[in-house]
């Protein structure tokens, strides 16, 4: 069997390097974004990653053992669902939901963490650190870790722990060590900021699984390209089922893996329009908020240039969310790059409003989403009502809501 | 002014290596560390880096991140920064900036290199830019007149120290070891090998830091390399003084002890 028969995966769809075009030069930039601002100690461990990553995206074997993963393990491909009774609240456009909350951890993480484990092994590296926010991307790795025998370090900042104890416990149980951050605004920039001194300590025999489409070069690209096949198989099945592509693709925005994985595959589809919300916390007038590419300004953060929630000295702004998976003060690289370049629209989401899209979708329809994804959701709530009822909206359900229900509990009073 | 060319051409006169000495603006107080800064200078240190306190020194060890913490609590600013230098230098040290990219690029590179000459600093370390993006601060810095600074490290491969050491025009930091900043029990046994290798690739002086904390390990740098960088320990001092003039004591004390190091 070659990988483009019966298989989900194609060389192409995984890096679509010249056929999908918007992939970083040399240095990693995406326009003027992107590229490294890291101490020099870890410039060799991020080109032995570069140059792994080149070999196995072009190797069929990796992309089999890939793609047998994101089948039998993963749960792909996963199903596209059409939500008519949440849709009535959206001026009756039509909803579609990708359901990467129907893979196994719960989340779309699972996606990038398979293919970087598995890079992982090819490294010849035998322990693997991440950050995590909200914890599902620590989980993915933890469980990741377990299925293949690496040592599992995960760094998660203190404040992150104890809104997401039940995932804490969960990556625990999977053999994982989890390290409570307790510098900084105790969030997902500070766990970042430790998983980075780990790595520059370890860095002979760790891979720092990075979890997001930010960072230094080459992790922007290498986890874009391992979510791609979220955008690839809902751009196939909205086809099958509508018979003609979405007029919008929505997603949710913090460090922005989901996002770039469901609209990659639409980025050269003109007539596709793809949105991005981000977490607009307690308002943009509260100044409490995770609004990094609509309030934020050009700067460098964890090693990458893009835009960064800072003051007028450079100093990073603590960013805030009901959602920890979307409380970063920075963004992946090619979002910054999309937004320049007007290809992608990005707005914000309040928390009051990604609540009541979180209990609208599980009332109508029976669906618990994570908080982060209820921002696409609310996003696609607004979005319709000004597209009118003949639009086709696809929603990137990144996440299931079983993590948030501590969170709910306290919201809603349950 | 003192240069840098200047102290290394003296301790060369001397048969001694330089001493670095470490410490952030704005801590323990930003009077407490021009005093502190000038203590160091007064014991022996020939150059002093004044970091620059950022929100997220992903390079830093607990001590400099607590430092810092307590600097950027304290209110402390970019020109709070340039007034320490200012202060600093007029101890007759020759006075660096060592700081993270981002607070440059906000601040203008322009802007901040000649901002920085004004108030009599020399030049600046930038443990996170890499040659790739150094562009535009080797160009700022040139028409400023101060002298650039970067790191290398020990997994760094000759062509890479190479390319890093032409970034360079005051010294080349050797990083002593795979980690972040702070004292270690001993000196890595990589620095020495990553001296050897970096003068293999440049005329410029060598200076190791990372890990260095007592003038036994002093006189051990000092034995191959041009200077000798202490940051968290100063600053160890300072933490565990009970008040300010106790710990302008243990500094001077540290400076003095590492000045002998630096000359056995």
């Amino acid at each position: 069997m070659t990988p483009t028969e019966g298989t989900i995966i194609t060389p192409a769809d995984l890096a679509g390097n010249g056929v999908h075009g918007n992939d970083p030069d040399v240095h990693g930039k995406f326009g003027r974004f992107g590229g490294r601002y890291v101490p020099e100690a870890l410039i060799p461990a991020l080109d032995e990653v570069a140059a792994e990553y080149e070999k196995a995206k072009a190797d069929l074997d990796f992309l089999r053992e890939f793609d047998h993963l994101l089948r039998t393990y993963a749960g792909r491909p996963t199903t596209l669902t059409e939500v008519p009774r949440f849709a009535q609240h959206a001026g009756g456009a039509r909803i579609l939901l990708k359901r990467e909350d129907l893979t196994h951890t719960g989340a779309h993480k699972i996606n990038n963490v398979l293919g970087q484990a598995l890079l992982t092994k090819r490294l010849g590296k035998r322990r693997v650190i991440a950050e995590t926010g909200a914890g599902q991307h620590g989980v993915a790795t933890a469980t990741a870790a377990a299925l293949m025998g690496l040592e599992c370090v995960i760094y998660m900042g203190a404040v992150d722990c104890e809104r997401q104890a039940l995932n804490v416990a969960r990556m625990k149980l999977l053999g994982a060590t989890v390290v409570p951050v307790t510098n900084g605004s105790q969030t997902l920039k500070d766990a970042i900021n430790e998983a980075f001194r780990d790595w520059v300590t370890n860095v002979d025999h760790t891979h720092y699984l990075f979890g997001t489409v930010a960072g230094p070069h080459p992790f922007p690209e290498i986890v874009r390209d391992f979510a791609r096949i979220i955008g690839v198989e809902a751009r196939r099945q909205v086809l099958e089922l509508t018979g003609k592509l979405p007029d919008a693709v929505c997603a949710a925005v913090g460090g922005g893996s989901n996002a770039i994985g469901v609209f990659h595959a639409f980025i050269e589809d003109e007539g596709v329009r793809l949105y991005g919300y981000e977490a607009g916390g307690r308002g943009v007038e509260t100044g409490e908020h995770a609004l990094t590419l609509t309030e934020g300004s050009v700067g460098v953060l964890h090693g990458a240039r893009t835009y960064v929630l800072q003051d007028e000295e450079g100093q990073t702004i603590e960013s805030h969310s009901i959602s920890a998976g979307l409380d970063y003060p920075g963004v992946g690289p090619e979002h910054a790059w999309l937004k320049d370049t007007g290809r992608a629209t990005y707005e914000g989401v309040t928390d009051e409003e990604a609540m009541e899209a979180f209990a609208l979708l599980a009332r109508t329809e029976g669906i618990i989403p994570a908080i982060e994804s209820s921002h696409a959701l609310a996003g696609a709530l607004r979005l319709g009502r000004e597209l009118g009822p003949d639009a086709v909206i696809l929603v990137n359900l990144s996440g299931r809501g079983d993590k948030d229900m501590g969170t709910a509990m306290k919201y809603f009073n349950l | 002014m003192t240069t840098l060319h200047a102290v290394f051409d003296k301790a060369r006169a001397e048969d001694r290596a330089a001493l670095v000495g470490y410490l952030p603006a704005g801590f323990p107080t930003k009077d407490g560390a021009v005093a502190a800064a000038t203590a160091m200078v007064e014991a022996g240190c020939d150059v002093i880096e004044i970091g620059l306190p950022y929100s997220d020194p992903l390079m830093d060890g607990p001590t400099i991140q607590d430092a810092v913490h307590r600097s950027l609590t304290n209110g402390t600013r970019i020109a709070d920064v340039l007034r320490t230098v200012e202060g600093v230098a007029k101890s007759g040290a020759a006075t660096l900036v060592m700081t993270y990219w981002n607070p440059i690029d906000r601040y203008g590179a322009e802007r901040f290199a000649r901002d920085l000459a004004s108030a009599g600093g020399v030049g600046t370390i930038t443990p996170d830019l890499t040659p790739e993006e150094s562009e535009p601060w080797l160009a700022a810095s040139k028409e400023a007149g101060i002298d650039t600074v970067f790191l290398v490290a020990p997994s760094s491969p000759d062509e890479r120290i190479a390319r890093v050491a032409a970034c360079c025009t005051g010294f080349v930091y050797a990083a002593s070891l795979m980690g972040v900043t702070g004292a270690r029990e001993t000196v890595s046994s990589s620095a020495e090998g990553l001296v050897k290798r970096t003068k293999a690739n440049t005329s410029l002086p060598v200076c190791v830091g990372l890990g260095v904390g007592n003038g036994a390990q002093a006189a051990e740098v000092a034995a191959y390399a041009d200077g000798v960088i202490v940051g968290s320990a100063f600053i160890r001092r300072l933490l565990d003084a009970p008040d300010e003039k106790s710990g302008l004591a243990a500094v001077r004390e540290l400076a003095s002890e590492l000045a002998r190091g630096v000359r056995r």
